[in-house]
């Protein structure tokens, strides 16, 4: 097969951001995750947990906590604001002040028609939720202490808010406190400071639940508002609960990093009376567990420790399936590092600027296994700090390294690189076309000669470039009505082709030479997470987030022969299995033959020449083909050469 | 395992400025177990619901005026008794709202406490150690009392008991760091002087607790070094030698509490019921110090039941009525509810039977519902006219042995196990006592069929493991180990001696309790029981799969801890007995296998860690360029 030379990268300093808050909308199976930056991630929990959308963070937004209030998206922060997402541009809507001080919890009625604030001032302010916006409708009595939590009984006429020391309940009609019930302090030195009722969960047969800073689940009777059951979790805080839908299961995250399911079960077998009982506890994370979602087969959780955990629940799910597998969702599912590949540059994106770096060079040769002589090592070459409040959604450089771009959902800004000896160069563009303002990829041509942006409603602004400005050219629009954004760009190398794909799982081409569509590939039913477009025989390669690979032939029309074969035969089982997306693909210049692709824990190299591993292929095999004397590794060769020494965020 | 619940404040507290005292003089039952009766340690004596949390009346007496001793409630009159300022009774109803407007006598000689027990008769303690019945002394509140104790003697505590018919004082006296019990009967009234055994120079009791029980009144003390004695006094054989002769108290050490650095300060040992003791102000074995816990020991085991942290400042004072615990601690006074109930040794320790067992009793239980709802089948047709259980009770006592067992055998198949619970035990026991006083009875398939319903454990019927040993039926026997989870040690040695079997080898025990009972088996028995525990052991060393003999078998460690054991417990006969010498020798070159085992396992575990910081030290820098290869 062959020898590769790699480019041990580990000087990308990528951190991600600490999880805020979550919420997870049953019907479409969505959870929405906000983070430490503002930034609003989400999740397709039907299509193998794939992270769809990223709406960027902004500086002066802190989501403090997020509602689903049917399809539409709402938060609400430290910055006193509602925000609206608009999901289908993602960047926000609208913002609405609450007038209340940061906002601390935000929580929608069953009906979909109210939403419930708790500020800082100490009031609940209720808003209602119109077509086109939500509007101020009233206060409720105000409190002393800040509201920190709530929760809407699902008959939507009582709210239970928590608060510092205790909790209240709400006649949502009336606005009055209903009952006040007093949350015991912790003991000993804690005894002097307030207690914190971090989340409330208010049940159907007004059961209310609590956690708060003393490390205390509470079971209350809400018709009384008298304490059933205290159940002392941690030493420190319980600072999130999650409820099942048919509300028999809990679970409460605590400061330890401990996720501690309860559920609502006989304590003796055969009695009738059923009681919370701490069931389970769960240790995924290593610091504060900051947000949960209670789903119908597992509890997710996220915090402090940046990542996302999905804990099936084993006696909800088919044991040895892969819903039975533990899931955590570190990095995104999206490549945030680009590659000039004549040039020998690499570009990384993080929220507040972009590095460009240059790669190092080696000396002489060495056999399998060794690392080579760094000649000249890898150097920082600019880092460009972005402007305004706006995160960076996405960037591009250009393959000659000359062009540099990234977005905000406000502004792009385009810059040329000029590279005089040890000297860099580096021009904003000004005047940019004014189609130019909000686009949510961006790519350029493989003579860098044009950028490609895609915009609203799956549209592609093309822009062309020249030494000292660049103009509009013309914008490609798909035939069919998506209102959804473009989430993956590819030029190919010829410059004749544009293959796009859009969060409605359609992927368009474009013919660059007559500005035109040339063909919508057949819709498959899981998201496209990498496309490429084969440099010589102009195949597109398409892999989904279920795992699939197809390869469709541009000048045909239709899925190739090697696609059919594929697909008839099905996927090795192993393959199906791997909980990561394949975020790139690319080709090797030296054999036509060979799709190169990663996800983030191997690389891949698919020989087109090869027969395809069947069901009981070993496929993982390298280690045994490089047991066996040459002759007879033919023999035990398949199409799928797999690579798991590297972490891998991008391969050229 | 006994448990403490979750407690709740019945009320706040006023302690003393120097935190000494903690304000309550005493909390006394009302009308019910829902009912007490709180006195401050000044002026005022409040009633409380105490599920509610709330007080239902208060009465105080003057400004200047104080309460010498706890108020109690007289259940047969309604009526509540106190005594203000040494020598004035004061007895009023609750519908009474000023206490200054009651009912007041005044006695001859300073009260020490007032004593009812619930649905006793008000008894008064004087503190010169006389005492009278509430209604003799208030027929002529004037008259002489009499001295009971000696110069400097002063009274430290007392009770007052019920004990069958019987009414009793008892109360502890100090004299020059000498301490006496005095036990003082009421009608006809006797008085029993004991002295107490002395702790170490400079200790006198902290707290008393007494209860009686089978005939004999148990006193309960705890010493500021931890130790917890019990002393017992027969109720009998008082009055016979009455007089003011100091009899010795014999004692024995009930627990060793560990007090950590220092001695107790204010601390106190309460009896809950024969097996369990609460004890306040004692710190947790595995708290750190200065930290105060209420915590439930299990005196018959030795072992912490249940613990809680109390916060601020633990007084030494607890009552307990029915279930709830009432302690004063910081600034409130709070009720704590638990439960101690009928301890085993293996529930006590922890060591419960192996899962293992409990699947294969959950398999056997339901062929034996298939069994019986077969024979349930088969007995439908038949139409004889049915006994209750009652009927069937008082038929085992008299009929023949084929009545019984046709009888109970119907009964069984016709009710649901579940309805028949709890007559399972009166059958057995009614069976086990017949056939115990009746030689020619005995009955044992239908034993067979009750053990196999697993509604019974040891307790509830004692005789039965030794009846079927009696009557050498080891089916039976067998039965019992599978399915009681609570048999005693000696009787599971009493096994033994009858029969070698897994089972045995299997149930629960505890090293310290089995040595002594071990040492009963004769040398031949031992011999013969460790030739069956070799022949175990290589069994399974031969055998890579011990699973595959079936679940009943005993684990290799069992094996290996039931020879240590009996090895323990009769070495040196062995080494004297020439028969045992080859087995000897072949369990040494076991023991020999074993080190060697361990000693290999040590080694791996140690490559393996090895193995795994080579993994982590695999340091990859910033950067390389590295050469793969792919086939």
């Amino acid at each position: 097969m062959g020898e590769f030379k790699v480019h041990r990268v580990r000087f990308f300093d990528y951190m991600p951001s600490a999880i805020r808050a979550m919420a997870f909308n049953r019907q479409s199976e969505r959870l929405a995750v906000a983070r430490a930056d503002g930034a609003v991630e989400i999740f397709n929990f039907s299509d193998n947990y794939f992270q769809e959308k990223v709406i960027p963070g902004q500086d002066s937004r802190a989501v403090e906590a997020l509602c689903w209030v049917d399809q539409r998206l709402f938060s609400g922060g430290l910055n006193g604001e509602i925000t609206e997402y608009d999901l289908e541009n993602l960047k926000p809507r609208y913002t609405v002040a609450a007038y209340g001080g940061p906002i601390w919890t935000i929580s929608s009625n069953n009906q979909g028609t109210m939403l419930a604030l708790g500020c800082e001032d100490g009031t609940v302010k209720m808003f209602e939720v119109l077509a086109e916006k939500v509007q101020f409708q009233r206060n409720f009595d105000r409190q002393k202490g800040r509201i920190i939590s709530l929760s809407w009984h699902p008959s939507g006429t009582l709210i239970a808010a928590g608060m510092m020391d205790m909790i209240r309940v709400f006649d949502a009609e009336t606005g009055h406190a209903t009952h006040r019930l007093l949350v015991e302090r912790g003991v000993g030195a804690s005894k002097s400071r307030e207690v914190v009722v971090w989340s409330v969960a208010f049940l159907s047969d007004h059961t209310i639940i609590s956690g708060d800073s003393a490390g205390k689940v509470q079971i209350w009777d809400g018709v009384t508002g008298t304490l059933l059951r205290t159940h002392l979790v941690t030493k420190w805080d319980v600072l999130a609960l999650s409820v099942s839908q048919d509300q028999s299961s809990l679970v409460a995250g605590t400061s330890e990093g401990t996720v501690i399911q309860f559920q609502l079960i006989s304590s003796t077998v055969g009695q009738q009376d059923k009681e919370w009982v701490r069931t389970r506890t769960f240790k995924n994370h290593s610091h504060d567990v900051r947000a949960l979602a209670h789903t119908e087969t597992a509890v997710v959780s996220g915090g402090m420790d940046t990542q996302l955990v999905v804990r099936p629940l084993l006696d909800k799910v088919e044991k040895n399936t892969q819903e039975s597998s533990l899931r955590k969702i570190v990095f995104p599912h999206r490549s945030l590092v680009c590659c000039a590949k004549k040039a020998g540059l690499l570009l990384f994106q993080f929220p507040e600027h972009l590095e460009l770096w240059r790669l190092g060079e080696s000396e002489g040769h060495g056999k399998p296994g060794d690392s080579l002589t760094v000649k000249t090592k890898p150097e920082k070459l600019i880092q460009l700090k972005r402007k305004g409040e706006d995160h960076i959604c996405c960037s591009a450089l250009s393959p000659c390294g000359g062009w540099m771009a990234y977005s905000t959902v406000s502004s792009v800004r385009l810059y040329r690189l000029q590279y005089n000896n040890n000297n860099i160069g580096i021009t904003k563009v000004s005047r940019l076309p004014k189609d130019l303002c909000s686009v949510h990829q961006l790519c350029f041509s493989s003579d860098s000669s044009k950028l490609f942006a895609s915009s609203s409603h799956s549209s592609v602004i093309v822009v062309a470039l020249n030494q000292q400005e660049c103009t509009y050219l013309h914008t490609l629009k798909p035939k069919s009505s998506s209102r959804q954004p473009v989430h993956l760009l590819f030029a190919s190398e010829d410059g004749k082709w544009l293959a796009t794909a859009n969060t409605d799982c359609e992927i368009h081409i474009y013919n660059l030479d007559k500005l035109k569509l040339h063909c919508t590939v057949p819709v498959y039913s899981s998201y496209p997470t990498a496309i490429a477009i084969h440099p010589l025989t102009s195949n597109l390669v398409v892999v989904h987030a279920d795992q699939q690979i197809f390869e469709y032939s541009l000048e045909k029309k239709e899925y190739t022969e090697w696609s059919r074969k594929l697909q008839k035969l099905g996927l090795h089982s192993l393959w199906l299995e791997r909980d990561t997306p394949v975020t790139h693909i690319t080709f090797n210049s030296r054999n036509p033959a060979h799709i190169i692709l990663h996800d983030m824990f191997m690389f891949c190299i698919i020989d087109q020449s090869l027969p395809l591993p069947e069901a009981k292929t070993l496929l993982y095999n390298q280690m045994t083909l490089r047991s066996v004397p040459e002759p007879e590794r033919i023999r035990h060769s398949h199409a799928f050469k797999i690579c798991k020494n590297f972490q891998v965020w991008s391969s050229h | 395992m006994a448990a403490l619940y979750e407690g709740y404040t019945l009320c706040g507290l006023v302690p003393a400025q120097n935190l000494s005292h903690s304000g309550i003089q005493g909390i006394e039952q009302e009308r019910d177990s829902d009912h007490v009766v709180v006195t401050d340690s000044t002026r005022s004596v409040t009633l409380y619901k105490v599920s509610d949390q709330k007080p239902l009346g208060s009465w105080t007496v003057k400004q200047g005026q104080s309460l010498v001793c706890s108020a109690v409630f007289n259940s047969q009159t309604k009526e509540y008794v106190a005594v203000s300022d040494n020598r004035v009774i004061r007895i009023w109803k609750e519908e009474d709202i000023l206490l200054d407007k009651a009912f007041k006598a005044t006695v001859s000689s300073d009260v020490w406490r007032v004593h009812c027990v619930h649905g006793g008769e008000p008894v008064v303690l004087f503190q010169r150690g006389a005492v009278r019945l509430l209604d003799s002394l208030l027929s002529a509140p004037q008259q002489p009392i009499e001295e009971i104790l000696v110069q400097e003697e002063a009274i430290r505590w007392s009770t007052n008991i019920v004990a069958e018919t019987q009414q009793f004082v008892i109360f502890t006296t100090e004299q020059k760091g000498d301490h006496f019990l005095y036990l003082q009967r009421l009608n006809p009234n006797t008085l029993q002087r004991y002295r107490l055994e002395r702790e170490e120079p400079g200790l006198g009791p902290l707290s008393f607790s007494a209860s009686y029980r089978d005939k004999h009144i148990h006193l309960l003390y705890l010493y500021p070094n931890g130790h917890v004695y019990q002393s017992v006094v027969s109720v009998r054989g008082l009055g016979t030698e009455e007089g003011t002769q100091a009899l010795p108290l014999p004692r024995s050490l009930l627990l060793s509490l560990p007090v950590g650095e220092g001695l107790l300060e204010a601390a106190s040992a309460m009896v809950l019921d024969e097996a369990h003791v609460a004890v306040v102000g004692v710190p947790h074995p595995s708290a750190g110090a200065g930290k105060d816990f209420l915590c439930i020991w299990n005196t018959n085991f030795q072992t912490l039941q249940a613990g809680k942290e109390m916060a601020g400042k633990i007084y030494g004072q607890l009552w307990c009525y029915s279930n709830k615990l009432f302690i004063p601690h910081g600034k409130t006074l709070s009720v704590i509810p638990f439960v101690c109930p009928k301890s085993s040794l293996a529930s006590a320790l922890g060591k419960l039977k192996q899962a293992k067992t409990e699947v294969l009793s959950i398999m056997a239980n339901q062929i034996n519902f298939t069994l019986l709802s077969m024979q349930r089948m088969s007995r439908k047709t038949q139409s004889t006219p049915s006994l209750t259980t009652d009927q069937v009770l008082e038929l085992i006592k008299t009929a023949p042995v084929e009545d019984v067992e046709k009888e109970v055998e119907g009964l069984l198949s016709r009710s649901d196990i579940q309805d028949l619970q709890p007559s399972v035990g009166q059958l057995v026991s009614v069976l086990v006592s017949r056939s115990l006083t009746d030689p020619a009875f005995y009955t044992p398939s239908t034993l067979a069929q009750l053990v196999h319903t697993q509604c019974l454990c040891h307790s509830v019927c004692p005789d039965l493991v030794l009846l079927a040993l009696e009557k050498k039926d080891y089916f039976l026997c067998q039965l019992c180990l599978q399915f009681f989870p609570d048999i005693p040690e000696a009787v599971t040695c009493a096994c033994l001696k009858a029969f070698i079997r897994n089972e045995v080898l299997q149930t629960a025990y505890s090293d310290n309790f089995l040595l002594p009972h071990l040492k009963d088996l004769s040398s031949q028995h031992v011999v013969l029981f460790l030739q069956y525990l070799q022949f175990l052991y290589l069994k399974y060393s031969q055998d890579a799969f011990p699973q595959m003999h079936g679940l009943r078998s005993p684990s290799l460690t069992q094996i290996m801890d039931w020879v240590c054991l009996v090895l323990d417990a009769h070495f040196t006969v062995l080494v004297m007995t020439p028969e045992a010498k080859g087995l000897l020798l072949n369990l040494h070159s076991f023991v020999k296998s074993q080190v060697r085992l361990v000693s290999e396992l040590g080694k791996i575990e140690g490559s393996l860690q090895e193995l795994n910081k080579m993994k982590v030290n695999k340091d990859v820098g910033q950067y390389s360029i590295e050469i793969i290869e792919l086939f």
